[in-house]
């Protein structure tokens, strides 16, 4: 059963247009022009409990509008949500107990006191008795690789511990939705994996649905099996990550070993050249021409090894994109 | 309110002081300010009265209550309205105020109460000991009859002084910045720190009605020095009342137009 349902959803912004420079102050001072921007347009969906959906587009494209209209913290102009049976913007009582939002670009902690502090704080507003907090901080923490950093300051944490903490600080009320806003954005690799290696956890443990968007394509390889494309605030593509890469793939990704380097301008004729580097070299070539290339390549070039894939899933959503851009 | 409002009230404050103390030599600054400026105050309430003069009919003694209740104001103001009232502006333009609108809390519970900064302490002490001073020199008698509706004249008082600021505080979510506006409030205040009738006319009719500056300190101290009248004190709670009901209706129309600092 679908636990969020949207319908003909749309968000129009007023944004007022301002010319650089002096005249285009005083003018915007006394005469604003206004103009609607449509963020949403017309989207509709459905995500059934315990999915993990991916929500992928450029910068402006409507994702975050989605997320917190999806969360009830903005007016859909027009069109219907329901979360768990709740109408967000009404932000009950019991709804906001079974939700959470997570930005990797904003932070709820307390910055001049330890983590724990803003853990006490969150707990006594979600009603958790001290047993039933400490118990869940311990678990969470232990999920979370967290230990001695509860007790530091949160100003004196690095970027990638303060993400774990606020992933704990959000979660503290186990929560049956979980909206997460880029919750990787500046971390480095290593912190990247443990946050995806605890989301996936979280979400098998309590079978929490999780709707997430993020423009690292890593999130969402390792998290998401459904992803939603949105751009212009148009849904293009809802639907499994894999049938994405067979459907709208016309293209084949060669990796070739060179045993002695060659002018790159030479493998122009073979297809796009993705990557180049002495003797790696990466192409993409239609499908249609495959084996035609591969015979040249083989009879051309000095390979020493060669593999044929489906293209990244990255070049994929962005060709996509910029595709439905035009 | 309830017992569960007043417990996450304490850990709210307990929290926020400690994380006030990390900041230990704002307690020593904000003793001196308020030694410096009530002695300013003091030194020019001493002047109007050298000559024989009184303000309005008000006795010095009756003045130096006045002087208390605004003092004892201040106060209030440093512990809670400036740290959590001043905050919103930032909460709206920084888009954190989403976290507190996604919290099983009522939203304007939150904004106005969060924090509790102790360095106002000094002047709700100064406060106290002025409207003491102020009664027990004139010899007057506090009844716990004139205590209870000098109590209820200070709560009004708190409650519009909170409601004004707060809608002023509120009508950042269009404006995003009115940083000014609240200065501009803050700043009229420090009028109340003489009785009304210090004023000229047209001036005193601006504090009673405009900016009803005239509830918040004159008529404390008229409840301490027994001398308001039923109208009054009733006039005073009924305005505290309606503005607070204003001030709730306005947060929650104004949250329709919220729009979210956008990532």
């Amino acid at each position: 059963m679908a636990i969020v349902r949207v319908e003909r959803l749309s968000k129009s912004y007023l944004i007022s247009e301002k010319q650089p420079g002096l005249a285009g102050s005083l003018k915007h001072l006394f005469a604003r022009t206004n103009t609607s921007v449509r963020a949403v347009d017309n989207i509709s969906f459905e995500i059934e409990a315990g999915e993990i959906v991916g929500f992928i587009g450029s910068n402006g494209a409507g994702k975050t509008t989605t997320l917190k209209m999806l969360c009830g913290l903005i007016h859909p102009t027009s069109g219907s949500i329901s979360v768990s049976g709740y109408k967000p913007i009404h932000r009950k009582t019991a709804f906001l107990k079974n939700i959470t939002l997570v930005m990797g670009q904003k932070q709820q902690l307390i910055w001049d006191l330890p983590a724990l502090d803003s853990l006490h704080v969150n707990a006594s507003v979600y009603g958790i008795s001290d047993t039933d907090r400490d118990e869940r901080i311990e678990e969470l923490s232990a999920m979370l690789d967290l230990k001695d950093e509860l007790n530091r300051p949160v100003r004196k944490l690095s970027l990638g511990e303060r993400m774990k903490c606020e992933l704990l600080a959000s979660l503290i009320h186990r929560p049956s939705i979980l909206f997460l806003d880029e919750p990787t954005l500046g971390l480095d690799i290593n912190a990247q994996i443990r946050v995806r290696e605890f989301l996936r956890e979280y979400n098998k443990k309590y079978r929490s649905t999780v709707i997430l968007t993020s423009h690292y394509m890593g999130d969402i390889k390792s998290l998401c099996k459904r992803i939603i494309l949105i751009n212009n605030g148009r849904i293009f593509y809802d639907g499994l990550l894999a049938t994405l890469t067979k459907t709208y793939s016309s293209s084949s990704f060669i990796s070739i070993e060179l045993t002695k380097a060659v002018n790159p301008v030479l493998f122009k004729e073979f297809g796009e050249i993705i990557e180049c580097d002495e003797l790696l070299v990466r192409l993409l070539v239609p499908r249609s021409s495959l084996k035609e290339t591969l015979f040249k390549l083989l009879n051309q070039m000095p390979i020493k090894d060669l593999e044929v894939n489906d293209p990244p899933t990255e070049q994929i959503i962005a060709k996509l994109l910029r595709s439905v851009s035009l | 309110m309830n017992l569960r409002f007043l417990s996450i009230i304490g850990v709210f404050w307990s929290k926020s002081i400690l994380a006030e103390i990390e900041y230990r030599v704002n307690l020593i600054v904000e003793i001196f300010s308020v030694i410096g400026n009530l002695s300013g105050s003091i030194l020019i309430l001493s002047l109007f009265y050298s000559n024989g003069n009184n303000l309005g009919g008000w006795t010095w003694n009756a003045s130096l209550t006045v002087l208390g209740v605004y003092t004892l104001l201040e106060g209030f103001t440093t512990c809670i309205l400036q740290p959590n009232l001043s905050r919103i502006v930032s909460h709206i333009q920084q888009g954190t105020l989403d976290f507190i609108l996604l919290k099983p809390f009522n939203s304007q519970l939150w904004v106005s109460f969060r924090i509790f900064s102790p360095w106002g302490l000094p002047s709700v002490v100064s406060g106290i000991i002025l409207i003491s001073i102020g009664i027990h020199s004139s010899n007057e008698v506090l009844s716990f009859n004139s205590f209870l509706i000098c109590f209820l004249m200070l709560i009004s008082s708190i409650l519009i002084l909170y409601s004004l600021w707060f809608v002023i505080a509120s009508t950042s979510i269009w404006f995003v910045r009115v940083w000014n506006a609240n200065e501009v409030l803050r700043s009229t205040l420090v009028a109340g720190r003489y009785p009304l009738s210090a004023y000229p006319d047209s001036l005193r009719r601006f504090f009673t009605f405009i900016i009803p500056i005239g509830f918040l300190t004159t008529v404390p101290a008229q409840a301490a020095m027994n001398s308001v009248s039923i109208g009054v004190i009733l006039a005073s709670c009924a305005f505290a009342l309606l503005l607070l009901w204003i001030s709730n209706r306005f947060w929650l129309f104004a949250l329709r137009f919220y729009t979210s600092a956008s990532s």
